[in-house]
């Protein structure tokens, strides 16, 4: 009986007549038994609800994940991490004359972008996507008074120029390797949004009908479309009738928000819900012990990807500033062991901040094994003998003391801190745990740098994304940037900065990935942050549903949803 | 009467008033500002991003000002924007008031109606009261996230009758309420049977019930018409504050069963800093409470005479 699904509503019965009975139940059963294994309704289950539908303002997983199947930007990173065309014709590089070297009108090194929109490409009411919604989006992003989220690429794109109906001509007043992806930039709506815009640039993102309207069909160009919203509960998608691209399977999406994970499995194991997003799903752990109760009933697939657990450490600490108790911290932790039985082995050892699916990694990046006796060496060359207690002392008598920090009711991050805390005591150093709820730790104590030891969290990032804002002394935050920058920590080596600087501007791949490797090799050896482990995304599907591919970055699976199919 | 109603609506303004200051003041010294914890989730937001968004929400502007705004708002009949759901919170608040009340409103009848009627036969068949008991203090001692879960694995995982939680696409959704309710009833009833129970047993000793039945009244009567709504007080005192608490939403219920509702909007309001949604969901639910207290208070005057005299 597990697993079954509850009933449908009986149809009232009524006497076929007499004669026609048996002809009339063989056709019956004809039609109904196609049509009984015919999936054309996939429902989804995610921890989140988007807080808008309006593509620009707020960045959310949540939002990514249900927007990937009703909207397609110009470019993306797909499964393999490669940059690729969804609503553009071709991907503009200096070899296709797509982006052209110039010199901006101030003197200073640029370059102009082309991008194409595909042909066919049509929002859902008819209309075309034409380079005007590319211009509506970029004046809209322009204006600070909208609330668009980073304004950098608007900043940079300082010109936009409309060659046709299909293409327009981005110009840049900077030149960066990764000039052909578009980002966040993408095609709105200007036929419904630009007179909402207009009215009032500041009240825009309250009346923008991606919110007021979501279920307009001529805000959506992607293969479905918002049919119906229940705040915070639910959003019901439907095949969009104007996508030119290749048909999706299913006829119906519906994503359903359960906050709480075991409620969350529990819709899952009633059969209300078909599959799990990886990108907002069970945590890892629960996953694995949903595996190995039912894990015949459904496919589970884990996919590690961009988030990067670490220890964001103190560099000013009397303590953690020394490189060799640093080394001395990694040594004594026991990555593998950790990640074996914490997490069934399924989140990767990380040896720098750059995940080995990153074109850019460098495989042969120093790697810290567990060692304790290499890590109480270093400890006593850096001057902390051991104390009668067994913590080590410097030679003014201060204990090795450090207090040690993750978000609280995060039950992986509070057992792998209760873990490290024993394994460092084995080396000599105490760790006295203090947790604060998320928005306390993030929004508080690590941007105003409060914290005096250790930090246990994660950075989000993008494929081949540079990790300026954690590494460059300048991201170290203060109230003079008004506590901007991520490099909590106070982080400084010149020739951090210099390759951060370097790489964003470096366009051939060959020297780029050697100044990554230099990055990299720094990293490893200066440890700015102790590297812990890449997350792994738990998927669970139904085995009938083929054709999901994870992607482990913010560009979410349903990006490709036409591709999914039904066994 | 009329005077007394008065003084209380007038009495209940002034708390909402203060009420509205105090939560206004409790929100804005929560650490960190929505800005930060999004700036914390993007890399890419930098101190221009931050300072331009804080304007953009006027989260630069002192804590008095924000306040006065806020009361001018209110004067002139705006509620706000909830930034957390790019909506209006008059229109999100309708919705979670109605899913609220449809669970939180039959769970109470339920366990009103079940647990006086468990009352009344702990009362009226003393070798039964052991029993009655017995479910009192089980509905009691379980952990309603507990209960829930219990009642999901068997009823939907296991026989797959009803569904795990939710709310169904369309319509009401009676099926998805059955558990949910269920939940809620059990934990509730345990208290509205022990306090009937107790309060029917004293009533059942008075001197006018042995004239009662001296009149030779059929016990049926005496119960239901002559002890029962001296036994009532009590109990209805005790549902108008179980009222009131459930008004501000079954969060836990509501969690467990995947439900939206008050619980859920007024938690994800103040843990996501939407100051906007939080005070107008916590005087909501200040004023229903309020208002079901009231609700009790002249209902027991309406019960009891000697109330009515003075």
């Amino acid at each position: 009986m597990a697993g079954a699904r509850p009933r449908p509503p009986r149809p009232p019965r009524r006497r076929a007549p007499p004669g026609r009975g048996a002809a009339a139940a063989a056709l019956v059963a004809a039609l109904a038994a196609p049509a009984a294994f015919a999936r054309d309704t996939l429902t989804i289950g995610i921890t989140q609800y988007p807080s808008t539908f309006h593509p620009n303002i707020e960045n959310m997983a949540a939002k990514s994940y249900v927007l990937g199947f009703a909207r397609r930007p110009l470019t993306a990173h797909d499964a393999e991490w490669r940059l690729v065309c969804l609503a553009c014709e071709t991907l503009p590089s200096l070899e296709n004359g797509l982006a052209v070297r110039e010199t901006t009108p101030a003197g200073r090194p640029g370059i102009r972008v082309t991008y194409r929109l595909r042909e066919g490409f049509r929002w859902g009411d008819g209309t075309p996507v034409s380079a005007e919604d590319l211009r509506f989006a970029w004046e809209a992003g322009r204006d600070p008074a909208t609330g668009f989220g980073p304004a950098e690429y608007y900043r940079s794109a300082y010109e936009l120029i409309v060659e046709d109906a299909r293409t327009v001509t981005l110009r840049f007043d900077r030149v960066t390797f990764d000039h052909a992806s578009a980002g966040d930039f993408q095609p709105l709506p200007a036929h419904i949004e630009r007179a909402r815009w207009q009215a009032d640039p500041r009240a825009y993102r309250t009346r923008t009908a991606y919110d007021t309207e979501a279920t307009n069909p001529g805000l959506w160009n992607g293969p479905f479309r918002i049919t119906a919203v229940q705040p915070g509960a639910s959003v019901t998608l439907e095949r969009n009738g104007a996508w030119a691209g290749p048909a999706p399977h299913f006829r119906r999406i519906v994503i359903r928000t359960v906050e709480n994970t075991p409620a969350l499995e529990a819709q899952l194991l009633a059969g209300q819900v078909d599959m799990i997003a990886g990108e907002l799903g069970l945590p890892l752990e629960q996953a694995i012990a949903l595996e190995r109760r039912a894990g015949e009933r459904f496919r589970f697939t884990y996919r590690p990807g961009l988030i990067y657990e670490h220890l964001d450490l103190r560099h000013d600490h009397p303590a953690l500033g020394d490189r060799r108790v640093r080394q001395a911290l990694l040594l004594a932790t026991d990555r593998e062991a950790i990640s074996q039985r914490l997490f069934a082995g399924r989140q990767p050892v990380a040896h720098s901040s750059v995940n080995p699916l990153d074109p850019m990694h460098d495989p042969e990046v120093r790697r810290w094994p567990h060692d304790l006796a290499r890590a109480r060496a270093l400890l006593e060359e850096a001057g902390w003998t051991p104390g009668p207690d067994g913590i080590r002392r410097n030679a003014a008598g201060e204990r090795l003391s450090l207090e040690f920090m993750t978000t609280a009711g995060n039950r992986a991050r509070e057992q792998v801190q209760q873990v490290l805390q024993g394994m460092w005591r084995q080396a000599g150093i105490e760790a006295r745990i203090r947790n604060e709820p998320p928005r306390v730790l993030f929004g508080e104590t690590l941007s105003r740098r409060r914290f005096q030891g250790l930090a246990l969290f994660a950075w989000i990032s993008a494929p081949e994304s540079v990790p300026r804002s954690a590494l460059h002394s300048e991201e170290i935050p203060r109230e003079a940037r008004n506590w901007s920058g991520q490099n909590y920590g106070g982080y400084r080596n010149p020739e951090m900065d210099a390759l951060t600087e370097a790489i964003p501007e470096e366009l051939d791949p060959a020297r780029r990935r050697a100044l990554w490797r230099r990055l990299q090799a720094i990293y490893a050896e200066d440890l700015p942050a102790i590297p812990l482990w890449f997350r792994a995304d738990a998927h669970v599907w139904p085995p009938w549903l083929e054709g999901v591919r994870p992607t482990g970055h913010l560009n979410a699976s349903p990006l490709w949803a036409e591709a999914w199919r039904a066994r | 009467m009329g005077r007394i109603l008065a003084a209380r609506l007038a009495q209940i303004a002034a708390t909402l008033a203060i009420l509205s200051f105090a939560a206004f003041a409790l929100i804005a010294l929560m650490p960190g500002d929505p800005i930060e914890v999004a700036i914390a989730g993007d890399p890419r937001l930098s101190a221009e991003d931050a300072a331009r968004l804080r304007a953009l929400h006027g989260l630069d502007r002192p804590f008095h000002e924000r306040y006065l705004a806020w009361v001018a708002g209110l004067a002139r009949g705006e509620f706000g924007h909830s930034r957390l759901f790019a909506r209006p919170v008059a229109a999100l608040l309708g919705p979670a008031l109605r899913a609220t009340l449809a669970l939180a409103g039959t769970a109470l009848a339920l366990a009103l109606v079940l647990g006086v009627a468990l009352g009344a036969l702990a009362a009226a068949r003393p070798r039964l009261a052991p029993a009655v008991d017995a479910i009192a203090v089980m509905g009691q001692a379980m952990p309603t996230f507990w209960l829930g879960i219990l009642l999901i694995i068997l009823f939907a995982v296991m026989l797959g009758w009803l569904p795990a939680g939710g709310v169904p696409e369309q319509g009401f959704g009676l099926s998805h309420l059955v558990l949910p309710v269920a939940t809620l009833a059990i934990a509730h009833l345990a208290a509205y049977a022990r306090h009937s129970a107790a309060a029917l047993e004293a009533a059942l000793t008075e001197p006018w019930i042995r004239t009662a039945r001296a009149r030779g009244a059929p016990e049926r009567v005496v119960l239901w018409r002559h002890a029962f709504p001296n036994a009532a007080l009590p109990v209805l005192q005790l549902a108008a504050l179980d009222a009131g608490a459930l008004a501000g939403g079954a969060l836990v219920t509501e969690a467990v069963f995947a439900r939206p509702g008050m619980g859920r909007l007024l938690h994800e309001a103040v843990m996501g800093n939407d100051t906007n949604l939080a005070l107008i969901a916590l005087l909501v639910v200040a004023l229903v409470t309020m208002l079901a207290t009231l609700g009790a208070d002249l209902a027991q005057r309406a019960l009891d005479p000697r109330l009515r005299e003075r």
